[in-house]
């Protein structure tokens, strides 16, 4: 029964690497751009939701984020755009440890958490294996995030939009769209999931400023396996890598993020693009 | 008339002469500078050379690695092996850095070379996360806490003696020249190599590579070949400077050695702001960085903020560094690899 439990847990624990990963699932599959500060933030709407919380409530907040992550696509990442990825690599990456800095500086290396009270430990038991209720919601939320991105995706007219650019914006701009304006819509949605990963994250465990680059990795590791361009993939991604987190935790507790790392390059070994590809890189 | 191709202006003579002079300046340098000049200049030293070699990989050769972390700390931890398990002297342990850095760069590459652009960044950076994890399984050497060289070994470190006795300090200040020499040494060797392999007919090739690797081929350049060449060199060179820099530190943790920020994220900022894919960019960079870590010193990590905000302007408005710019302005370029054909008109 052990293994059950270890498998569900780890399914669970996937939902939020799921949607650490969902945001950058999105960037990714639509303008091929690899954010390297899309851990740090999450970290960062991390922060400022504590913030918020201690003062007031949670709408404007939502929609600066927005705003924050339609700006940096406009102002930083719509100008090294490009054939090689090596400029934005190298942007995002700034972006990170100034983020990282940054936070350090104004919210100090003391790890801090979301208290959401009796929620926190609460948990339903499904015969054989009992599971956490915030676990459950958060691949709730993972599950729910995944299919309105896909109804955006497939039933849209900006759904149609994001997919035209990312399957060839020459051809989607002589067709009146203008890639750059569909990119920063791209980004500004996913900062709102950033905003939902960061929710979770900060309920769930402690949080530091220097955590991002790992969130990061889980986050890459998701979207990778589950292959360029399909959410649910991503999805997938995220349930291997909590599995095998797990897994490895069952066996000896310091395994835990080793075991993750490598089911990641098995996969990789075994299909470079991942197990559901639906877009060419 | 006689034709001939080469890469040698007046400038680069003039600046060949210049860089001799500076080395043999620099080696003679501990006579007169004080104790915390050399230790910047060690500090300034490695970090050079880990900027030309990343540069070499990702610059020259398109390989845009976030692993090369992986190469320093293993560096690192073979060195303290090498001292701790098997009692060498910690100078030619280092060499065990090197050897450890290009065992780790074969399984590394026959995996990443398979992977492209943002999987090949990803895939390098998962691998030295994997090697960080291993190694702070390594129980004899300090687990996750890590673990200090021994007060023998550091006390008796082969030319400590003789370099105190020759300039006239004490054991702990003579360590630091002798590490200071060593990153001299590894520098200009790592520079000069450099600058030999791109101006040979490997240099060309592997900008052929970077630029189109189906054209390459095509013309008969063996991409794989060059790729591995240029790959397990760096990874080489990166772990004889990850080991130099613990025998000057004398104390290894997995976090610090295997630190993705540490390691590649200032390498990249350092050859990123001087300018990618020439030999000056580093050197220029690596000064900026080293400027702003002594102006910003009493402020915490504030000078780190500077340093991602000027890498992320770098890229916007000045994609090809500072030495880009100066080269644009004034057509400036000390160490050239660019090939010019020389009409020797004596001979008609």
């Amino acid at each position: 029964m052990i293994w059950l439990d270890v498998l569900v847990q780890g399914i669970l624990l996937g939902g939020l690497y799921a949607l650490f990963a969902a945001g950058l699932s999105l960037v990714f599959g639509i303008m091929r751009l690899v954010n390297l500060a899309h851990g740090d933030l999450i970290v960062l709407a991390a922060f400022v939701i504590l913030l918020i919380v201690a003062t007031t409530g949670l709408d404007p907040f939502l929609a600066a984020l927005i705003a924050a992550g339609w700006l940096l696509q406009r102002l930083v990442l719509n100008r090294v755009l490009g054939r090689d990825i090596l400029p934005p690599l190298l942007v995002t990456f700034g972006l990170s440890v100034a983020l990282q800095n940054g936070m350090l500086e104004a919210f100090s290396a003391d790890s801090r958490r979301l208290r959401v009270g009796a929620l926190e430990s609460a948990s339903i038991g499904f015969g054989p294996v009992t599971v956490g209720t915030l676990p459950l919601l958060t691949f709730a939320s993972a599950v729910v995030a995944i299919f309105v991105l896909n109804r955006i995706f497939y039933t849209t007219a900006l759904g149609r939009a994001f997919r035209a650019v990312s399957d060839d914006p020459t051809t989607a701009s002589l067709m009146g769209l203008n890639p750059r304006s569909v990119f920063a819509i791209a980004t500004g949605l996913a900062m709102v999931i950033v905003t939902l990963a960061a929710l979770y994250l900060g309920m769930r465990s402690n949080f530091d400023p220097s955590i991002g680059p790992a969130r990061l990795l889980y986050a890459f590791q998701a979207v990778i396996i589950g292959g360029l361009g399909s959410l649910w993939g991503t999805l997938a991604g995220g349930a291997i890598i909590g599995v095998a987190q797990t897994l490895g935790a069952q066996i000896n507790p310091e395994w835990q993020i080793l075991a993750g790392h490598i089911a990641f390059l098995v996969v990789l070994l075994i299909r470079p693009r991942g197990l559901f590809p639906r877009a060419v890189d | 008339m006689r034709h001939s191709v080469t890469t040698r202006t007046r400038t680069s003579t003039v600046a060949g002469i210049a860089a001799l002079a500076l080395v043999i300046l620099g080696l003679f340098l501990p006579a007169f500078a004080t104790r915390s000049l050399i230790q910047d200049l060690f500090f300034i030293l490695t970090m050079l050379t880990l900027a030309q070699l990343w540069n070499l990989i990702a610059g020259y050769g398109g390989m845009v690695s976030v692993g090369q972390q992986a190469f320093v700390g293993i560096g690192a931890y073979a060195m303290f092996a090498g001292v701790i398990l098997w009692g060498w002297d910690p100078v030619p342990a280092i060499l065990l850095g090197g050897a450890a850095a290009v065992l780790l760069a074969i399984p590394m590459a026959f995996f990443a070379f398979r992977l492209q652009g943002a999987y090949f960044a990803i895939g390098t950076w998962v691998i030295a996360e994997v090697t960080r994890l291993s190694v702070a399984q390594w129980k004899t050497l300090g687990g996750g806490t890590g673990t200090s060289l021994p007060r023998e070994a550091t006390a008796n470190i082969m030319g400590v003696k003789a370099i105190a006795e020759l300039f006239g300090v004490r054991d702990a200040a003579a360590r630091d020249i002798l590490a200071y020499r060593l990153a001299l040494a590894l520098a200009v060797g790592t520079m000069a190599a450099i600058y030999a392999l791109l101006r040979a007919r490997t240099g060309l090739a592997l900008a052929a590579v970077r630029d189109n690797d189906n054209a390459a081929r095509s013309v008969g350049v063996d991409a794989r070949r060059i790729r591995w060449l240029v790959f397990l060199s760096a990874a080489a060179m990166t772990g004889l400077v990850g080991a130099l820099i613990y025998v000057q530190t004398a104390r290894v943790s997995p976090d610090a050695a295997f630190s993705v920020t540490s390691w590649t994220a200032y390498v990249i900022f350092i050859a990123v702001i001087g300018g990618m894919g020439r030999l000056e960019g580093p050197i220029v960079g690596v000064l900026v960085f080293w400027a702003l870590q002594t102006a910003f010193a009493d402020y915490g990590s504030w000078y780190l903020l500077a340093l991602g905000i000027l890498a992320i302007l770098t890229m916007l408005f000045a994609p090809r560094g500072v030495w880009g710019l100066i080269h644009d302005r004034t057509g400036l370029a000390l160490f050239p690899v660019q090939r010019r054909l020389v009409t020797d008109v004596s001979l008609t």
